[in-house]
Formats: structure tokens, C-alpha cells, sequence
């Protein structure tokens, strides 16, 4: 087995944020490795946390290290993604700062990663690094997605326990009751509990749980504050809940191929979106005439080059 | 996929002031480069775990304590000791131009001080990686 690797698999850092690298940039290498790691995955429990920005998501991650650290003694993965520009492309990740001070932890392994222009919450380079984490032995692995919107649900076919965080002030039941990043919930998160409106909140995002129907698991709602650590103990108990719920439904390992299915898509969608780039800047518009025409063609040119 | 300059801004030491390191931070986003921030406080144990894990190219660590020339060694004993010998080491900040000589024997690559123009800190930044890493600017992997 290649070193790098062979080196990653026995727990040293730079070797598992080398191999990583090369994964997420998809060189050959990286993809060899990724199958490599893909056939050792399949037992991380993936618990992803999604919500707008500025809701807590990376200090509510703070908190369920430390709470799972005292329960399990795997090492933890977190991928942390934050937004690209769509300007520069550049990317200002700034998770780490509401985790300073587990990053010392020798049982902790956090990755940031700028989603490169991918909308929808998780990219096909996060989706390869929790594969590939899952390889090297992380469990749990926890997944901030990018603040997310009322659409970004792609995380639903990303990770097995899904935490939506939802903070007071930010509107009223109707929001509640809306399609989108309300319905893909495992557990919804009330976070800011100390905050008065937490209780008005909570009961809406209730009303609009209870008032659907659920076959198997009944989303969960809880009151938590990242900040003050209060309600971290019960929703750790929530997450491992509906883990042994999937495995004893066998959910769990269905989770794990939609996971892949989801990777292998957004991989190709990747490879796309670049070769559309790629011929539409080839493209001299002067003759701007034939709308459909230019489509056409352009469709045509990427088409044979895939 | 374009390799894209993946940079650790820190503020090293007991210092509060963290503006110029935001500003700095900014700047490199807007040049296309991944920054991650770490924020204010770091030991020079911390800001290396940190550039281990994201795989950092270039780290850069702003201090206006004084405490350079105290905290700047244990940094790169410490990035030597875990191999990080392929990462780019800048610092920025209130440093006393006679230092600077003594920052860059030490094996710092570059130390911007006051004044120093944003777009020089991005140039000097893209050079470092491509020194240090190989990594050209616009190459596909």
C-alpha cells in the first residue's frame, strides 16, 4: 500500500490532511485512495447540522465534541464548510474560532472546506471527505453544512442524522410550516434557548411536527444553548437515539449507499460544471442573434468532450 | 480542479488587536486564496494543529504585542517537528525593522510591517506557496 496512505491509516495527522487533499482536489491519487478508504467506510454514524448563518451551527458543534469524547472513545471527525466568493472564488472560513478550544484535542480532527461554488449545502468534496474519514476510522463524523437556506436540503442524502438549527427572532409559524429545510429534520434544534422567544418557537416548529405524519421516526424537538451548554446532554441522547433507530431498521447502511450515489453524482456534476465553463468561455458572442442556436451548440460541444 | 493557496491567518500570543489580520484575511479572499481564520490567542502549538489538519500552504500570524522574537522560534521548532517544513511562515504586524533580518534568519519568508500595501501581502503570499509548496497560480491538478 502506498505510504502516505499506509501512514494515514495508522493516525498520523499530516498524513490523514495529505490524503485528504488529494481527495478533495480529485487528482488521480486522491481518487485511488478514496476507493482505497471507501472499503474500509461504512461504520461512521454521520450527523449533520444545518441552519441559517449566524445560528450557532459551529458552537453547537463545540459542545457535542466535548459531550461525545466523554462517551466514546473513537477519534472525531468535523468538516466544516463555509462559503466560496462567487467574485474571487476565495473563501474566508472562520468555524475554527467557536472551537478554539477543543482544537488541542489529540481525539478531534477538523477539516474547513470552502464549498467552491456548489449551492445545495454540501459539495461532492465534502461528501468525499466524510467517505473518506469514515475509512480512516472517525465516528461520529459531524458535518456543518454552509449556512444554509429554505432550499439547501441536499445534506438529506449526505448524513444519517440530520440537526436543523433554528434560533428565535428569525419569523413565525408560516416559516415552520413551509417546504424546504423544515421537512428533512431528524432533530430541530431550538438554539438561543435563554433568549424569550425560544418557548414561542419552540412550540411552532412542535405545531408544525405534530401536525404532520411521520412512518417510523417522529422529529425530535429540543431547546439547547450552545453557548451556556445547557440541553447538550439530552441532544447527544437525541442523535444516538436515532442512530439505533436506522440501525435497527435497517436504515443505516441504505443511508450509507445514498450517501455514495449522492458522491458519485455530485462528482460528475463537478466534472460537468467545469466543462461547461470551459466551452462557454470559449464562446464569441458577437454574432448574438440565435438564442437557441448558441445553446445547442454549446450543449452539443460539451457534450462531446464528456 | 484549479489548486486553490490555502492560508491559516492567527493572531499569535496575548495580544487583542485582531483588524490588521482581518483585513489581511479579507484581501486573500478576494485574490481567490482559502483562508481560515483562527482568531485571537493562539499558541504556537495551536496555530500548527490547526495548519496540519487544513493542510495548510502558508501560515500567517499577526502579533503587536512585541513578543515576536519570544514566540516566533517555538513556531517553527515546532512547525520542524511536525514535518510542516513545506509550509510558508509570514508574519505581519508592529515589528521593528531591525527585527526583521533576525525574523527571516530565523526561517521566516516574509514580515510585513505597518504600512505595508495589501496588494504587496497578496504577491509576496502567492510567491511563498509557489516557493514552498510548488503550487503555480491558474495550474489544474
Amino acid at each position: 500500500m502506498d505510504k502516505l496512505l499506509e501512514n494515514a491509516l495508522k493516525g498520523d495527522e499530516l498524513s490523514i490532511s495529505r490524503v485528504l487533499t488529494k481527495i478533495e482536489y480529485m487528482t488521480d491519487e486522491g481518487m485511488k485512495y478514496l476507493e482505497e478508504l471507501s472499503k474500509k467506510a461504512g461504520n461512521a454514524h454521520t450527523i449533520g447540522i444545518t441552519g441559517i448563518p449566524g445560528a450557532g451551527k459551529s458552537t453547537l458543534i463545540s459542545s457535542l465534541i466535548e459531550e461525545f469524547s466523554k462517551r466514546r472513545n473513537k477519534k472525531i471527525g468535523v468538516v466544516m464548510i463555509d462559503p466560496s466568493s462567487p467574485i474571487s472564488m476565495g473563501s474566508f472560513m472562520g468555524n475554527r474560532i467557536r472551537i478554539q478550544d477543543k482544537t488541542m484535542m489529540n481525539n478531534v480532527f477538523i477539516r474547513s472546506i470552502a464549498s467552491r461554488g456548489h449551492l445545495g449545502g454540501v459539495s461532492s468534496e465534502a461528501i468525499m471527505l466524510i467517505e473518506a474519514m469514515d475509512g480512516l476510522g472517525f465516528n461520529p463524523i459531524i458535518v456543518e453544512t454552509v449556512g444554509a437556506g429554505q432550499t439547501d436540503t441536499e445534506v438529506v442524502s449526505s448524513v444519517h442524522t440530520i440537526t436543523v438549527v433554528n434560533v428565535p427572532g428569525t419569523g413565525d409559524e408560516i416559516q415552520a410550516l413551509k417546504a424546504g429545510i423544515m421537512e428533512i429534520g431528524d432533530i430541530y434544534v431550538i438554539n438561543k434557548a435563554e433568549y424569550p422567544e425560544a418557548d414561542v418557537l419552540y412550540d411552532e416548529i412542535k405545531f408544525a411536527i405534530d401536525s404532520g405524519n411521520w412512518d417510523g421516526w417522529k422529529p425530535l424537538v429540543l431547546k439547547v444553548s450552545a453557548l451556556k451548554k445547557i440541553g447538550i446532554k439530552e441532544l447527544v441522547d437525541a442523535i444516538e437515539a436515532h442512530e439505533k433507530y436506522l440501525k435497527e431498521s435497517g436504515k443505516f447502511t441504505k443511508k450509507i449507499d445514498e450517501r455514495r450515489k449522492k458522491m458519485i453524482e455530485l462528482i460528475i456534476r463537478r466534472k460537468i460544471d467545469e466543462k461547461i465553463s470551459e466551452v462557454i468561455n470559449k464562446e464569441a458572442l458577437d454574432n448574438w442573434t440565435d438564442l437557441l442556436t448558441i445553446v445547442n451548440r454549446i450543449y452539443d460541444d460539451v457534450k462531446k468532450s464528456l | 480542479m484549479e489548486k486553490r493557496i490555502k492560508v491559516i491567518i492567527a493572531k499569535l500570543g496575548l495580544d487583542g488587536h485582531d483588524r490588521g489580520a482581518k483585513v489581511v484575511a479579507r484581501a486573500l479572499k478576494d485574490a481567490g486564496m482559502e483562508v481560515v481564520y483562527t482568531g485571537l490567542r493562539q499558541t504556537p502549538s495551536q496555530i500548527v494543529k490547526t495548519a496540519i489538519q487544513e493542510d495548510a500552504d502558508v501560515i500567517g500570524v499577526s502579533i503587536l504585542s512585541g513578543a515576536h522574537l519570544e514566540l516566533i522560534p517555538p513556531l517553527i521548532n515546532l512547525m520542524k517537528e511536525n514535518g510542516l517544513t513545506d509550509v510558508g511562515l509570514i508574519v505581519g504586524g508592529v515589528i521593528p525593522p531591525q527585527d526583521v533580518e533576525k525574523l527571516k534568519s530565523m526561517g521566516v519568508d516574509e514580515v510585513f510591517l505597518p504600512g505595508s500595501s495589501l496588494k504587496e501581502i497578496v504577491e509576496k503570499v502567492k510567491k511563498v506557496a509557489e516557493k514552498k509548496r510548488g503550487i503555480k497560480i491558474g495550474q489544474t491538478t
